[in-house]
């Protein structure tokens, strides 16, 4: 489904990138491990065409997607969901949603407003709501489902869990599994492990811009100095 | 004051703001969108005046003819809004917004030299409202049926906007990436379509407004920046990116300009819309309905730190321009001492919109201010003409002291345009006080003294007061004082957490920009013996900031380098072709296009990329 081969990247001068390869397969999530400033948003940006890569191939259902910009990347069928939320504050939940509406697609899931609020209820009770008059959880639901209305195959979730109250990361949770349930794929970048236990196939740990480990989260689980060396704080 | 009479002259006032609104109203909405302060938007007004005309006299003088004149040449401005975005602005929407700007400074020169081929330059008075030109009796008083319907016009027309914005999904887009764009684009939606189309509407918006007004104002080559103040002053009384407010703005402003006139005031017109604005924004900074900007999404990287000045090539270069008289002729030195004017003035503006990141869009009020005061200082008062000179700078400063106060208040567009405000009151009391400045005439017979009476004498003096200027601006960036000023335009929160009073540095700095701006304008009126309420005009201060962004804002000879490039391209235009302003217009877009770092920067870049490793 993605697959990300040897992908530099710059901020300015700062070379944050140095070769990542690693790749999402249909119906998989796979979390991208790593601490603050590791190079996992990074990562999600390149792909999405955010931060320019500057070396490397990007390959999306297919298709080199890393030269593209983001709309183009994003009508593929590749949905983004970034870190800080980045809610339309001005506008309604319902408005929210319509930016991100794109048409239906073959071979993802398809999703209108009725279906999201099922999967998100509190969303449903809050539909004129002004994004900005909105609590943390209920923000980052909202982007969720803001993402989904581009009927995606696979979505890029940046931190989905930061900040967040713990019974509210038990909700995303479930609605992560829910959207592997329905055949997404997913890459998650994230910092709590738990929560990655919790919903992922696979992992990666990516530490000063370069992937360090790749397995399944069995064998992350049985080793103990790999998680204490990239991953314990 | 009779009942009547104010009745009649709030409607005026009412028929006046429906136009405003709608200029307003199309600027507002593609800043909001594209953060481009669009300085052509006053042309695409004028553009409308211009092809409704052209079209009632062809379609003929009847209601029907009128109606289709009027709608079709807001189409077409409309259609000219996507030109320019397409084949322009984007381009360069990943240059810094300061270039942006550029470029519609380029596009102004542009469309008013296309209008003064296609129209020419005499006043073109249409015709009136073919239907609607009888007069409605309301109280006694006869006002024309046209002027009562534009009154209609404009709520209707805020009416159907607000339902474009608010209840389609055009609207739900237009508003999302008023806030993010690049989120909106990592959404699938394409910024390109999105922004072109935005520039449609938003130019329609204009022409419709100068179309419009055909049966009440002629068509003029001069309304392109008349227009384009007016409507920042709107825009920004009610309030950057609300519809509503530039209503209310409007209509404020229309009615009290229609009572001006009205009641005898006709001098305060030009001054009243800016005293409102002034006082709004020192009370309400963000306009009547506006909301405190939202931290917008850094797109632009923040500027590259700037290195002191090299001694020697700086001295050499000194060297090199003391000695053009020696074998240059008369017409060389002139032009020489126009250009070290300008360097002067455009590296004063540089200080305070590059460095101390206060973009002013009026600095032209200093340099004219301080042309005027060395010329009265010598008429009017008897000074000595060397004396008269060397005080003039701190006349200049005095203003600046007190413009400063209130604009040092306000950051960003806020702060360009209230500057472009206190420029403009500046203009007009200059070009009313006859007594005193001999309005629209000028001064005249401010000839320097008579061992600086030679062409080369005074271009030696000029030279050696514009570079000690520069020197004394240039010193001042590279002490304490000088990275305060990047401090704070890099993070005023931070600089004022680590305790430094960040109003009063830019306050001192406002004012010694002005001073020496000042004494630029001070040497420029003794060079040419005369001085002309141009000198203080919006199209001085676009001159000083034409200069500062096209040699760079980003570097520090960039100014003199623009200043001396733009003195001698206008000179050498205008001297082969009446349509200087296209070429000069046209050159700076291929710069903007070319070299998105401006000139200096642009070579700097290609330097280092060539150079041998």
């Amino acid at each position: 489904m993605l697959r990300v081969t040897d992908l530099h990247a710059f901020y300015g001068l700062a070379h944050i990138l140095h070769g990542v390869s690693l790749e999402a397969k249909a119906g998989e999530v796979v979390a991208l491990l790593g601490r603050n400033g590791a190079g996992k948003s990074t990562a999600i940006k390149a792909i999405m065409g955010l931060v320019p890569p500057a070396r490397g191939e990007v390959t999306f259902a297919g298709a080199r997607i890393d030269r593209l910009p983001p709309y183009r990347i994003a009508r593929l069928g590749l949905g983004y969901v970034p870190e800080e939320r980045r809610i339309f504050t001005e506008l309604s939940v319902m408005e929210n949603l319509e930016v991100g509406r794109q048409p239906a697609r073959q071979g993802a899931p398809t999703w209108d407003e009725d279906k999201l609020f099922k999967l998100f209820p509190n969303l449903g009770r809050m539909r004129e709501r002004p994004g900005g008059r909105m609590s943390g959880g209920e923000q980052q639901m909202l982007t969720i489902a803001r993402t989904l209305m581009g009927n995606p195959k696979c979505v890029l979730l940046d931190e989905p869990s930061e900040g967040l109250a713990p019974i509210i990361v038990q909700e995303m949770a479930h609605s992560i599994r829910a959207l592997k349930r329905e055949g997404l794929s997913v890459l998650l970048c994230e910092q709590n492990l738990r929560f990655c236990e919790a919903i992922a196939d696979r992992a990666y740990i990516i530490e000063k811009g370069q992937i360090r480990f790749g397995g399944t989260m069995a064998e992350l689980a049985a080793n103990t100095s790999l998680r204490e060396q990239y991953l314990s704080v | 004051m009779t009942f009547a009479s104010f009745v009649i002259q709030l409607l005026n006032g009412l028929a006046a703001a429906s136009s405003l609104f709608l200029v307003s109203a199309g600027l507002s909405l593609i800043f909001g969108v594209t953060r481009i302060v669009n300085f052509a938007h006053g042309s695409l007004y004028m553009l409308g005046l211009y092809g409704a005309y052209s079209l009632i006299e062809a379609l003929g003088r009847t209601p029907l003819g009128f109606w289709s004149a009027v709608v079709l040449a807001a189409l077409a401005v409309g259609l000219a809004g996507v030109v320019i975005e397409v084949v322009v602005l984007r381009r360069i929407y990943r240059s810094p917004e300061l270039f942006q700007l550029l470029a519609t400074f380029a596009i102004v020169l542009v469309i008013k030299d296309v209008a003064l081929a296609a129209w020419g330059p005499e006043d073109l008075v249409g015709p009136r409202a073919p239907g609607l030109s009888f007069p409605i009796e309301i109280l006694g008083r006869g006002i024309p049926a046209y002027d009562l319907m534009l009154i209609v016009v404009g709520p209707v027309v805020l009416a159907l906007m607000w339902l474009l914005l608010a209840r389609t999904r055009w609207g739900a887009l237009v508003r999302a990436a008023t806030q993010d764009r690049e989120m909106v684009g990592a959404l699938g939606v394409d910024q390109a379509r999105l922004f072109t189309s935005v520039f449609f509407v938003g130019a329609a918006l204009a022409g419709l407004g100068g179309a419009l007004q055909i049966p009440r104002e002629p068509a003029t080559l001069d309304l392109d920046l008349s227009v384009i103040a007016d409507a920042f002053v709107v825009t920004v009384v009610g309030g950057l990116g609300s519809l509503g407010g530039a209503f209310l703005a409007a209509v404020l402003i229309g009615v009290a300009k229609a009572f001006c006139i009205g009641f005898g005031f006709s001098k305060l017109t030009l001054v009243v819309e800016f005293v409102i604005m002034g006082v709004v924004l020192v009370l309400r900074p963000y306009g009547l309905l506006g909301k405190a900007p939202a931290t917008p999404r850094a797109i632009g990287e923040t500027p590259p730190p700037l290195g002191p000045p090299r001694r020697w090539p700086v001295a050499a270069w000194l060297v090199l321009f003391a000695l053009v008289p020696l074998v240059g002729d008369r017409y060389v030195t002139v032009l020489l001492t126009d250009i070290v004017c300008f360097a002067l003035f455009a590296v004063s503006l540089h200080f305070i919109m590059g460095p101390a990141g206060m973009v002013s869009f009026g600095h032209a009020a200093y340099f004219g201010l301080g042309a005027y005061a060395g010329a009265l200082l010598f008429k009017k008062a008897g000074l000595p003409m060397e004396l008269a000179l060397v005080l003039a700078p701190f006349v200049a400063g005095l203003f600046a002291v007190v413009y400063g106060w209130f604009c040092v208040r306000l950051s960003g567009v806020y702060l360009a345009m209230l500057t472009l405000a206190f420029a403009q009151i500046s203009w007009s009391i200059v070009f009313q006080w006859d007594e005193l400045t001999a309005g629209s005439n000028g001064l005249v017979g401010v000839w320097p003294s008579a061992w600086l009476s030679g062409k080369p004498a005074y271009y030696w003096m000029a030279l050696a007061l514009c570079g000690i200027g520069i020197a004394i601006l240039w010193r001042a960036l590279f002490s304490p004082f000088g990275y305060v000023l990047r401090a704070g335009r890099d993070s005023p929160l931070r600089a004022e957490a680590i305790g430094i009073d960040l109003r009063a540095y830019q306050w001192a700095a406002f004012v010694l920009a002005g001073t020496m701006a000042g004494l630029a304008g001070s040497i420029f009126a003794f060079s040419k013996g005369s001085i002309a309420p141009s000198s203080v005009s919006i199209a001085q201060s676009t001159d000083g900031l034409v200069m500062v962004l096209l040699g760079g804002v980003e570097t520090l000879t960039g100014p003199v380098v623009g200043a001396a490039i733009f003195t001698w391209l206008r000179d050498l235009l205008a001297r082969e072709t009446d349509f200087w302003r296209a070429a000069l217009g046209l050159m700076i877009l291929l710069i903007v296009v070319v070299f998105p770092q401006g000139l200096v920067g642009g070579l700097a870049a290609l330097y280092a990329r060539w150079r041998p490793a």
